[in-house]
């Protein structure tokens, strides 16, 4: 059979599966630093599992090894299909999968054993971030590859996401790693004092902006129309939330560093454009969820919409209290608490893990030629499961924040400090019990699906999609 | 802030604004293609996937208005342009220095009370109390912990011994200007037999179990290399907080483990200075917290 009359699955299947094991990798070593803030001796007094080496062993994990494996799976799963046209390079395809695997592989390695460059989302050291350099360059040459060569005249939304976030992603890492080694596994980054750390949160804002949010979109545009077998609702909401998404979201990342040494100018600058992200961002929540409208009753019999349905929810809910975060007075409150810890699992557990989830469950039985996978209703309990523990984790975090904010500021009337510090980490305890046994469940879904993609695809034999004639 | 950042940040921030605003105009306008439908676009992708034809939701582009409208009144009220101070002239510095200032002129008259008092008189009074314990679980807390017993390495202020001495003076110095307490390493001068004399020797000073011949031994040693600063009893010198080692209290510990660590590798206190931070009535404050119900 001629091999590009055909998609190529098989990158894509490869990239499934790693989703689904750095998923239950990575949230597991979150279960496991959620109980260590609860019972500290947890670590048992071995340095490779304290709770500063593992923690940025789970933040990769999530973001990188499962958000990226989704990210590479649907990229290229979506790609060929709304340019029907195969992969530009099966080489460089296979070559973007197995180096992906090494960098998160040295990253497990080299996290726990405490080899860092502290710039947060950003810990790997220089010999790794070339290698994700290498790697990321071939993805775009794969992924515009195919966009070029396609073989429909109009390139579909998500592929907008896709470029956005993969041309994005590789100018901040670049910036960001910008580095001078003083041996293989040391380096001095190229920034100091208040410009490293405005460089720095430019770079992970837009880690949230480009790779948890415009990919994820690039997700959401093809996986809702598609389940729930509706036109996109707008495509005027896709034109003008893509161009302002990507424009407003680069210059947010001030807002990390409010009433710090960051000048006030870039203060005030991060503030108001992070409010006026706002609409952008729910320009793509109403085009997913207006998708939906006339076809709500797909809701009562599919799990999947389901958890796209509410991956939206979360993603509007994220998306509004980011911007409320973002003022100065609001920030006062909420930096450096739980409340912000909340926020970003609201974010990564109720958007991204969400629609990876449902992507997951639409995507991997079509490309085992089968209509749905192993069980529908193990779909349900996972769907109900995540629901309940992503609600223990994010409400504990917002009362236990706020609280910690409260407790934090309160001064007496002769100017002393109303609670000594251990006061609010011992008040904190029962929200962290809370939030352990939301994390304990999310991972349990996890668990669920893997065990329903093992009965789906074992023992089965992949199906050769062709492409069809050009539309 | 240079000429040309200013105006470069201005020119940005002005043209990305204006942006935002002409792509709203622009999508309003946004031509129907020639495909259209009545409902989507008339564009399909992998078999089934449209693209509806509907207008933006008008609640949305109000909100979108809105937030555009807020930051340039925001922009002009407070910096953020360049080197343009709003129109408000505020300034993150500012607001500290003035509320730095409310704050000292309540907390002066509040602790102008307190000055008249002396120490004694200041452990009795309840709100002075109140507030000195307020002033310790913050200040001194974290390292000699919330009860004051100390740790390891950190002294427990709550005996009768003292490094640095525990009158008034003494105390509010060492609370003040802080104190660096350095026993040096003397593992170098020591041989392991020196070293287990030496050890054997202030087992005894401090009454504990030990080899008499070793401690016998160890006596000349302790002489030449410790009584310069212990003293020839061992019984300390206040004046350089250099521990009085006859009695069995132990800053490091006062097994045989942890000495030979002290005598071999030397130790390396820090009590930081507290002047900067605290007002000169908190420091008398904690120091009548600290001598609180002693004879002085």
């Amino acid at each position: 059979m001629n091999q590009s009359a055909t998609y190529n699955d098989k990158v894509v299947a490869q990239f499934a599966y790693a989703s689904v094991l750095w998923g239950i990798v990575g949230m597991g070593v979150g279960v496991l630093l959620a109980a260590q803030l609860i019972w500290p001796e947890l670590n048992g007094g071995v340095p490779w599992l304290s709770y500063g080496r593992l923690r940025p062993l789970h933040t990769n994990a999530v973001i990188f090894a499962f958000g990226g494996s989704v990210l590479f799976c649907t990229s290229y799963y979506i790609v060929q299909r709304t340019c029907q046209v195969r992969l530009f390079s099966d080489t460089l395809a296979g070559f973007t999968f197995w180096g992906w695997q090494l960098v998160i592989v040295s990253a497990a390695i080299s996290l726990p054993l405490g080899i860092t460059s502290s710039k947060e989302y950003a810990e790997l050291e220089w010999p790794i971030d070339l290698l994700i350099t290498v790697v990321w360059v071939a993805y775009a040459i794969v992924f515009l590859g195919t966009i070029f060569q396609r073989r429909v005249k109009h390139i579909y939304v998500a592929n907008w996401f896709f470029t956005a976030f993969i041309l994005a992603v590789a100018v901040l890492h670049l910036v960001n790693s910008a580095a001078m080694p003083v041996s293989a596994f040391k380096s001095y980054s190229m920034y100091s004092g208040a410009i490293d750390a405005m460089i720095q949160w430019w770079y992970a804002h837009n880690a949230v902006g480009f790779f948890l949010t415009a990919g994820f979109l690039g997700i959401m545009y093809y996986f809702v129309p598609k389940q729930a077998g509706r036109p996109i609702y707008s495509y005027r909401l896709s034109v003008i939330h893509f161009w302002a998404l990507v424009a407003i979201y680069i210059w947010a990342g001030p807002h990390h560093l409010h009433y710090t040494a960051l000048p006030d100018w870039a203060q005030s600058l991060g503030m108001v454009f992070s409010l006026m992200l706002l609409a952008p961002s729910w320009g793509g929540m109403i085009n997913g969820i207006m998708t939906l409208s006339g076809a709500w009753h797909k809701l009562r019999e599919d799990p999947i919409l389901r958890f796209m349905i509410v991956s939206l929810s979360f993603y509007g809910m994220s998306t509004f209290e980011g911007p409320m975060m973002s003022i100065k007075t609001v920030n006062a409150l909420s930096h450096y608490t739980e409340w912000t810890i909340g926020h970003v699992h609201s974010g990564a557990l109720g958007w991204v893990a969400l629609i990876s989830i449902g992507a997951l469950y639409s995507l991997i039985p079509r490309l085992y030629g089968k209509k749905s996978m192993y069980s529908t209703k193990l779909i349900e309990w996972h769907f109900w499961i995540s629901t309940v523990g992503l609600f223990l984790y994010i409400l504990s975090m917002w009362i236990g924040g706020v609280m910690q904010g409260l407790m934090w500021r309160s001064v007496n009337a002769d100017g002393t400090l109303t609670y000594a510090f251990i006061e609010t980490v011992e008040r904190m305890q029962p929200f962290y019990f809370i939030r352990f046994l939301g994390g304990l469940l999310f991972l349990f879904g996890m668990l669920l699906l893997a065990y329903n993609v093992w009965k789906t695809v074992a023992n089965e034999q992949r199906a050769t999609v062709m492409i069809p004639s050009a539309a | 802030m240079s000429d040309f950042f200013h105006w470069y940040i201005i020119a940005i921030t002005v043209a990305s604004i204006l942006g935002m605003v002409w792509l709203i105009w622009w999508t309003r306008k946004l031509p129907a293609s020639e495909e259209s439908t009545e409902h989507t676009t008339g564009h399909v992708w992998d078999e089934d996937i449209e693209e509806g034809n509907y207008p933006l939701p008008r609640w949305w582009l109000g909100l979108f208005y809105l937030t555009i409208i807020f930051s340039v009144i925001y922009l002009i009220l407070y910096p953020g342009l360049g080197k343009f101070p709003g129109l408000l002239n505020w300034t993150s510095s500012e607001r500290y220095a003035s509320e730095v200032a409310t704050a000292d002129k309540t907390l002066t008259q509040l602790y102008e009370q307190y000055d008249k008092l002396s120490l004694a008189e200041l452990g009795e009074h309840e709100a002075a109390m109140g507030t000195a314990k307020r002033l310790f679980l913050n200040y001194c807390g974290q390292c000699h912990g919330s009860d004051g017993a100390g740790r390891p390495g950190f002294p427990n202020l709550r005996d009768d011994d003292w490094l640095y001495g525990g009158d008034e003076i003494a105390v509010m110095k060492s609370i003040a200007k802080g104190r660096q307490g350095i026993m040096p390493a003397m593992g170098a001068a020591l041989d392991s037999a020196g070293r287990e004399q030496l050890v054997d020797y202030i087992l005894k000073l401090s009454g504990q179990d030990h080899d008499t011949e070793l401690a016998a031994k160890g006596s000349p040693l302790f002489t030449t290399y410790c009584a310069g600063c212990h003293g020839i009893q061992g019984t300390g010198n206040s004046m350089i907080g250099a521990p009085n080692l006859t009695d069995s209290i132990w800053l490091y510990g006062g097994n045989v483990e942890s000495v030979t660590d002290s005598i071999v590798n030397g130790r390396s206190g820090n009590m930081p200075a507290h002047n900067d931070l605290l007002k000169e009535a908190q420091i008398r404050l904690l120091t009548a917290y600290l001598l609180q119900g002693r004879s002085q």
